[in-house]
């Protein structure tokens, strides 16, 4: 068994160690936000509160699994499958390591981009199928928020790949050897960072799930390992955007040489996954109405300027 | 436009600062069944009937604790015993209405219902929360360590007949007051 890129030790490196990651980050981010709001948060179980996860999961699976009489069964118990494998797909182009990776693709950015405009049915589908006022609010909201920031998600995106000249993730990485992206790209680093927050409806942007205002949103009905499942991928898609931000603008694995390509690239990725709880941890939540005015009047205005300046600057030094 | 952008965005960055300096300094959270806390003498838990310093119920079954008592959580029986001392016949407080208020404690006159510092008094049936007599009663005198209600009182039992109690004056013969 070598590791290579689509090796089988390879793949299922990446399935596990993702699967885990974000099974652990749910005690990450419980001790996390414990610190910033001046508690200690759960450190019971295991060293430091290492094995809550495993009270956790032990929880999750005994609970009831159960399906509303009035909900829609097909939908309602597909919907959390689709979330939870279109964001592990995702994982399927991110380059760890010179030799670790699933596929070698030349339209990983698209697929990434195509992968999450995928996670948008489910959400769709789990809050429609649920016959629930909340879970239909939080859906239509989930529904308008991914598609908008979608938009210039994908634009922001565009001034690196044009920069690159490529839209192979691993090319990327490797053009980054002078210069991590994030010098040239600022900008559409910082609408990445914006609209991948929005992209995984994680706090400040959890307007589909607001607990406030309606219930759990989509998610309403959901219960036992069904609920856990859209749990867990909410922390896949959470890891997906860190591993995403580091390849783009971080320069991947590429790191001073004592250190193996893979640390380098945990290290970067497990900094945006810190910076992502602190978010949660400190910004309060925008209104919905302020949410789509922010994102339509200003990120989508910006990210085009942030292109046709790239595009223009390529285009005067060549 | 500048005073916006230092308005909105710089505000959430130092926010995002102020935040994740709180990682490094002391936290709030007292971890309580490691660490106990330091309970006041004062502080007004678990109720106790004490005794006086001869070892006998100081409480005289005067019934003034259930009567100031807001929740009406005390319940209590008078009886007599043969010297003439007055007790309790049954003395029952049901914790689960219990306000730990210490209206009890201020209308004692015999300074026999005290409230101690102990707060750790969670059931897991609720009728355990209700607390007998013989629960109640420890051993010692509790906060007042002298004090003995019938040595100091003018009520008559055996073995003490009217003014010979502590700083009492015989009685006046109001027959032999003639002018």
């Amino acid at each position: 068994m070598n590791l290579e890129i689509g090796s089988p030790l390879s793949i299922g490196l990446v399935l596990g160690v993702v699967i885990i990651t974000a099974a652990l980050l749910i005690t990450v981010e419980r001790r996390l936000l414990g610190f910033w709001q001046e508690r200690l948060g759960p450190n019971r179980v295991g060293w430091f509160g290492s094995l809550q996860v495993v009270a956790d999961m032990i929880k999750i699976f005994t609970k009831e699994d159960w399906i509303p009489p009035f909900a829609d069964r097909f939908s309602f118990v597909v919907a959390p499958g689709i979330i939870m494998s279109v964001v592990l797909l995702s994982f399927a182009v991110i380059p760890f390591a010179p030799n670790i990776g699933v596929i070698d693709s030349n339209i990983g950015v698209l697929f990434v981009l195509a992968m999450a405009s995928l996670g948008a049915y489910s959400v769709m589908l789990g809050g429609l199928s649920s016959d629930n006022k909340y879970a239909l609010l939080g859906s239509l909201r989930a529904a308008a928020q991914m598609i908008s920031y979608e938009v210039f998600m994908g634009i922001s995106l565009l001034g690196v790949v044009a920069l690159t000249g490529s839209f192979n993730l691993r090319e990327i990485v490797e053009a980054q050897n002078d210069g991590w992206y994030i010098i040239p790209q600022f900008i559409g680093f910082v609408i990445f960072l914006i609209a991948g927050v929005a992209e995984s409806h994680r706090l400040p942007f959890d307007i589909p799930e607001a607990e406030q205002e309606i219930c759990s949103g989509y998610h309403t009905e959901y219960s036992g390992m069904k609920f856990g499942m859209f749990f867990v991928a909410e922390y896949i898609g959470l890891v997906l955007i860190s591993s995403l931000i580091t390849v783009l603008f971080f320069g991947g694995w590429l790191g001073p040489n004592f250190l193996p390509p893979i640390i380098w690239f945990s290290i970067k990725a497990f900094g945006f996954i810190a910076f992502f709880i602190l978010l949660r941890a400190a910004v309060p939540r925008p209104r919905y109405d302020q949410l789509m005015s922010y994102g339509w009047l200003f990120l989508l205005p910006v990210s085009l300027i942030n292109l046709l300046v790239t595009g223009a600057i390529i285009l005067s030094s060549q | 436009m500048f005073k916006l952008i230092a308005d909105t965005l710089l505000s959430q960055v130092r926010t995002l600062w102020l935040v994740f300096i709180k990682l490094f300094q002391k936290k709030d959270t007292v971890e309580y069944p490691d660490r106990k806390p330091y309970m006041f003498p004062r502080w007004r838990g678990r109720i106790i009937l004490s005794r006086d310093p001869d070892g006998e119920e100081r409480c005289v079954a005067c019934n003034l604790c259930a009567v100031a008592c807001p929740v009406d959580c005390i319940a209590l029986q008078k009886g007599e015993m043969d010297d003439g001392r007055w007790y309790p016949e049954f003395f029952r407080i049901n914790f689960s209405r219990c306000i730990m208020c210490g209206f009890c404690e201020e209308a004692c006159p015999t300074n026999a219902i005290q409230l101690t510092p102990d707060f750790e008094m969670a059931e897991y049936v609720r009728q355990d929360m209700v607390w007998e007599k013989e629960d109640l009663l420890i051993n010692g005198t509790g906060k007042y360590h002298d004090y003995n209600f019938y040595r100091v009182a003018g009520k008559k039992i055996e073995g003490k007949d009217k003014g010979e109690a502590l700083n009492e004056a015989p009685p006046i013969d109001v027959k032999s007051l003639m002018p």
